[in-house]
């Protein structure tokens, strides 16, 4: 077994030092308490500063634990959360697309649907939230299983069911196909999981650019292609729709 | 944006609101092109006590319609019309030779004027004028804020018989600058904030002089009532110079208007901290017996005005920030929704949050806020789904005491605010009104009401079926209760509500 790494040890013992007791210390005061040099000190600091999980007091120069640290116990973004965010911006991608807009997120093997906008004429329609789809064959599956490891595996592993001649099922063009949507950025499903149906999904990122859902826009391929190709117009205001969310929720420019 | 629909010409819609004033642009298809926000400062002086520096909400305002308008990368030749929708209610008093406000804005929730109100009330009561304006006798409304002023601020009741100072409410104050203020500004209201003043004749569309004598306002100082959507003048100087002002509406009233409640039946509710529900109830005013509002729903130019309406709900989206805020039992709000979801039921919990009393329709102050029927089996996730019932019960007393008025059943309810985004809620909603929730696909009701009404003035839509035309169903919940349990469910709720009736008495005092 080798030997442990002493700087993580080092850094382990000063965010335990920051929990316990009174909770903003010194430079001087956190390198003393572990017999360390002031610049073997900082320079962990620094790092821990850096990641988040330390931060410094921008008046008294006094460290911290960092809000990190806290995220890191519950990273899990709440989907109802994910859709009062997207709200506003999956009844856009609707009304500019004229078609129905759903939301998922990895749920078990699949992806489940936690919001839906009506496509935007009167037609009765039937609201789909909960309801769950396939990971392999769906727009939203598809983007998921490319961005997501979790949902990769899940994909991988599952039995791949041909719903349509369309469906791809064999691994290693499955996986191509993943390669495809990660390179492009947006996946499609064209009458892949139903007869007649098209969809355009692209990933939605939190603040740390972990994929936490995808956006997609479903309708019939008629529609959703013309001359046998997907219209660009849809597939750019996915994307638009899917930056923004994201936006909202904290990511970066990409 | 990048689509199409950037391609003019638009209507800017103004919501000079409670905590900020907003601009928004719109297109023909009533879709938002752009958006600019700033937030004025609440000022409380004293407990109960609620102000705004008009002075400040007029800066921003002019400062988002010119952030609204270069964010959507157009000029005021692009503008066909300017709408004006506005917090009802708040209340300011300025010098016309000056344009100065006399004193902070009194704003509608501010409770100064509750003393005075009983005092006006004299041996009849709150319902002293409800005959005349369909309103109680309560701090909210205009009127009494306007003797206070006139009555506290020194010198100022002389300076206004002299003709020197002005009324309005927000939409008053906001025309007026707009069209030129000192220089030839137009002193209007609309028919839907005049009805809140508990100065005007509901019947007759005039201020009433009984009720001014009643309260010794004089009339010199109390705007022009219009119609909702008309031309009240142009816009002078500014971004938007030139462009007509053509709508002024009360926020809840827009929000009728913006959810294209056109039809004598049709109801919206919007969920908020609290929640306003108003239903369209044509071309008579109907009396309540039941605890609710009777108001103007709006009044399009010449034809004759629509009324409505109103019962609001005090504790709605609050209480959600109450369980997060207080109880620390959620981080955001829409965990409300996992906590309550990760449950079947209720577990036998109801509760009742009369915070600050019971309003509509049971209008008991003595009320305290409850949680009955508590067993050891009640978990959190219980007390969850009892907060998201609460809010669907409550809708569902105020939509039946607007059938018990009104005489008309609710066919289907429209639906707008934050708390829309809430899935179980709004399933709930219908399970409990035994009705279909709408919700739609602009969820900026309350601007888009105004920009409809400033463009059906200038022309810019021809009519009401046009508007209609552009409402887009986003989403529909359909109910799924069965009626024995939904029977059974009420009449536990009715129970619980009764529990927290009595609880304050002459021994238990105020804080």
């Amino acid at each position: 077994m080798a030997k442990n790494i002493q700087s993580l040890e080092r850094a382990a013992a000063m965010l335990r030092l920051l929990a316990g007791g009174e909770r903003r210390l010194g430079l001087s005061d956190i390198a003393s308490s572990l017999g360390l040099a002031k610049g073997t000190a900082h320079g962990i600091l620094r790092t821990l500063q850096h990641e988040g999980f330390v931060e410094q007091d921008a008046a008294s120069g006094r460290y911290q634990l960092g809000a990190e640290l806290l995220r890191l116990g519950n990273s899990y973004l709440d989907v109802h959360e994910l859709r009062a965010r997207a709200l506003v911006w999956t009844d856009d991608l609707a009304r500019s697309s004229g078609e129905s807009t759903h939301l998922g997120v990895l749920h078990q093997q699949g992806v489940l649907i936690v919001h839906h906008v009506f496509r935007p004429d009167d037609s009765r329609q039937v609201l789909e939230v909960g309801a769950m789809q396939p990971l392999h064959s769906t727009a939203l599956g598809k983007v998921l299983s490319a961005y997501d490891p979790v949902a990769h595996t899940e994909a991988l592993e599952a039995e791949r069911q041909p719903f349509t001649p369309r469906t791809v099922t064999d691994a290693e063009e499955f996986e191509a196909m993943l390669d495809l949507i990660r390179a492009r950025g947006w996946a499609a499903d064209v009458e892949e999981t139903w007869e007649g149906v098209a969809a355009v999904a692209a990933p939605i990122h939190d603040r740390r650019r972990m994929p936490v859902g995808a956006v997609a826009v479903t309708g019939a391929v008629e529609r959703v292609c013309a001359d046998g190709e997907l219209r660009p117009e849809l597939i750019a205001a996915v994307r638009d729709c899917a930056r923004a969310v994201s936006r909202d929720l904290g990511a970066g420019r990409f | 944006m990048t689509d199409a629909h950037t391609t003019g010409p638009f209507i800017a819609a103004i919501d000079q609101g409670t905590t900020s004033s907003r601009c928004i642009v719109f297109d023909k298809d009533g879709r938002i092109v752009s958006v600019d926000q700033k937030e004025h400062e609440q000022i409380f002086p004293k407990p109960g006590w609620v102000e705004h520096n008009a002075s400040e909400i007029w800066e921003n305002v002019q400062e988002v319609v010119a952030g609204a308008i270069v964010k959507a990368g157009i000029t005021a030749a692009d503008v066909k019309a300017i709408g004006i929708t506005n917090q009802r209610e708040t209340t300011l008093l300025w010098d016309k030779n000056t344009g100065e406000p006399v004193h902070n804005a009194l704003v509608w929730q501010d409770t100064r004027t509750d003393g005075l109100c009983k005092e006006l009330g004299r041996n009849v009561g709150q319902d002293r004028f409800r005959r005349e304006t369909g309103l109680p006798l309560a701090s909210y409304f205009a009127g009494p804020k306007v003797r206070w002023l006139l009555d506290n601020v020194e010198g100022l009741r002389e300076r206004a018989e002299r003709g020197d100072i002005l009324f309005g409410t927000m939409d008053s104050w906001v025309i007026w600058n707009l069209t030129g203020g000192t220089d030839g500004g137009v002193h209007v209201t609309d028919v839907t904030n005049a009805s809140r003043t508990l100065l005007m004749n509901l019947h007759e569309m005039r201020w009433d002089e009984r009720i001014l004598q009643s309260m010794e306002i004089p009339a010199a100082v109390l705007p022009e009532i219009r119609s909702s959507a008309e031309v009240y003048g142009s816009a002078k100087g500014g971004v938007l110079d030139g462009v007509p002002v053509a709508s002024a509406l009360g926020d809840q009233q827009a929000a009728l208007f913006g959810q294209t409640c056109f039809s004598k039946g049709e109801a919206k509710s919007t969920y908020g901290t609290g929640t306003f529900m108003l239903m369209n109830t044509g071309e008579t005013p109907v009396n309540s017996y039941n605890g609710l509002l009777t108001t103007v729903g709006y009044r399009i130019g010449d034809q004759k005005p629509v009324y409505a309406l109103e019962g609001s709900i005090a504790v709605t989206g609050s209480l959600v920030q109450w369980m997060r805020d207080q109880m620390g039992l959620i981080k955001s709000a829409a965990e409300i929704e996992t906590l309550a979801l990760s449950v079947e039921d209720n577990g036998g919990a109801y509760f009742v949050p009369a915070f600050s009393g019971l309003f509509a329709p049971y209008w008991r102050s003595d009320a305290r806020g409850v949680i009955a029927g508590l067993t050891r089996y009640v978990t959190k996730a219980h007390i969850a789904r009892a907060v998201l019932e609460a809010t669907a019960w409550q809708t569902r007393e105020i939509t039946d005491a607007m059938t018990k008025d009104s005489g008309v059943e609710l066919t289907a309810l429209k639906v707008d605010g934050g708390m829309t985004s809430n899935n179980l809620l709004m399933q709930t909603l219908a399970d409990f009104l035994d009705a279909p929730v709408v919700r739609p696909m602009v969820a900026e009701t309350t601007c888009l009401g105004a920009a409809y009404a400033a463009g059906l003035a200038v022309g810019f839509w021809p009519d009401t079926d046009a508007l209609r035309a552009n409402w887009r169903r986003a989403a529909e919940w359909t109910p799924r209760m069965d009626a024995d349990t939904r029977d059974r469910e009420y009449k536990s709720w009715l129970k619980a509500v009764e529990r927290s009736m009595g609880w304050l008495d002459d021994n238990t005092a105020e804080e």
